[in-house]
């Protein structure tokens, strides 16, 4: 069995513990300027939708080079997406996107 | 996650009255009747985080994760947009100098929650606060937030409770079950759970655009991100995306949407400006306060 991303969790700890602790620990040294805060505050969504889509629309081809590619799984992905946005249900989301993926490439349609 | 209002706090005074000892506090009523209260809400956030680690451990499962690999990143991480972005990035080969600078940025805004209940827990032990700390995530900070405002005062006892059962517990239980349940499956694509990964990105950015700015810096980093990668690869445009969206997202003037955030583990709505308002306010409520929520 594979060990050795359990040292890139324990950096991953030393990373996040900070942010979690620092405050409770020392309080007052947590003060960032505004402008950090909401750099940082939007690097989630930014962070996020660029795996996604990079996940989604960029596929490697044999020879090593990167492509674009639409398939069955950008419409999974959007399904997700749209249910989410509509429902507030990521959950559900998942489900149907997925579900969809599913049922087309069970049927030969991708 | 963060608003706008919510950078703006300052740490509340430290809670007054001193509150009563733990035997005294643990069988009066209103502590036991709020502990109810915290019990029902916790339930419901422990489901969503199980069905959500349960999709976590399927996607490192498919990111090559061995179950020792995944549960580590589980209970020493336990972060998850954190989590599931490292799967993105480890099954990008992507070095791990980046993917700790994305980690540290991306749990970032767990300072506003800790200096949130700092004042607050002045008064524990310096050891207690420090394990506090790991477990302090989006839904535990939401519970107890909703928790000390019911009760008017800290306690100790209903943070573990929301922190510990109703989210470590069943994070943990959930993903090492979805990374042997993933490696039960022969043929995942065939499932579809190839694309779990990205359409939980997907979901889990939705959930964080609550603005204008938000929408900006996720557009632009989605599209830097595919612009990059088909020119030098994933491993380096989704770094690309992540770290010059939101300096698009900046410049973009605030205002816009204003919808409710989700967890970064549940996709459970999480009301942040109202736990953070409810956290610096509970040493000032009064008897008659109503509850601030009735479910998380």
């Amino acid at each position: 069995m594979s060990t050795q991303l359990v040292l890139l969790a324990l950096l991953m700890l030393a990373v996040t513990y900070p942010s979690r602790a620092v405050p409770l620990l020392f309080p007052g040294v947590e003060r960032l300027p505004t402008r950090a805060l909401l750099y940082l505050r939007l690097v989630g969504p930014a962070v996020l939708a660029s795996l996604a889509a990079a996940n989604t629309f960029v596929i490697e081809t044999p020879d090593g080079t990167w492509m674009p590619h639409v398939g069955v799984e950008a419409i999974g992905v959007l399904v997700c997406l749209g249910l989410t946005v509509w429902r507030r249900n990521l959950f559900l989301g998942l489900i149907a996107g997925v579900g969809l993926v599913a049922v087309a490439r069970a049927m030969g349609l991708a | 996650m963060t608003h706008e209002p919510a950078v703006t706090h300052e740490p509340a005074p430290p809670m007054e009255p001193d509150p009563p000892s733990p035997d005294q506090a643990a069988s009066s009523p209103d502590v036991q009747a709020a502990r109810r209260q915290l019990a029902l809400d916790t339930v419901g956030i422990a489901v969503s985080v199980a069905g959500f680690g349960l999709v976590f451990g399927l996607a490192a499962r498919g990111a090559g994760y061995s179950p020792l690999e995944a549960s580590a990143m589980s209970v020493f991480a336990f972060a998850g947009a954190a989590q599931f972005a490292a799967v993105g990035y480890v099954a990008a080969g992507l070095p791990w100098i980046p993917i700790l600078v994305l980690t540290f940025v991306l749990n970032a805004r767990h300072l506003l929650y800790s200096a949130s209940l700092a004042p607050a827990l002045r008064g524990q032990r310096r050891t207690t606060r420090a394990a506090m700390a790991h477990v302090l995530t989006d839904e535990a900070f939401a519970l107890a937030a909703a928790h000390f405002h019911r009760l008017g005062r800290v306690d100790v006892t209903g943070y573990w409770i929301g922190a510990i059962l109703g989210v470590f517990i069943p994070w943990n239980v959930a993903t090492l079950a979805g990374v042997l349940l993933g490696g039960a499956i022969p043929d995942p694509t065939a499932f579809g759970l190839d694309v779990v990964f990205p359409a939980a990105m997907a979901g889990l950015a939705a959930g964080l655009v609550t603005g204008r700015r938000e929408l900006a810096a996720a557009g632009s980093g989605a599209a830097l991100g595919v612009l990059t990668s088909l020119a030098v690869g994933p491993s380096v445009g989704v770094i690309a995306g992540g770290l010059i969206g939101p300096l698009i997202g900046m410049v973009v003037p605030a205002g816009g949407l204003r919808l409710p955030e989700e967890s970064d583990t549940t996709a459970h709505e999480i009301d942040i400006d109202r736990a953070m308002a409810d956290v610096l306010s509970f040493g000032h409520a009064r008897d008659d306060d109503p509850p601030s929520r009735d479910s998380p």
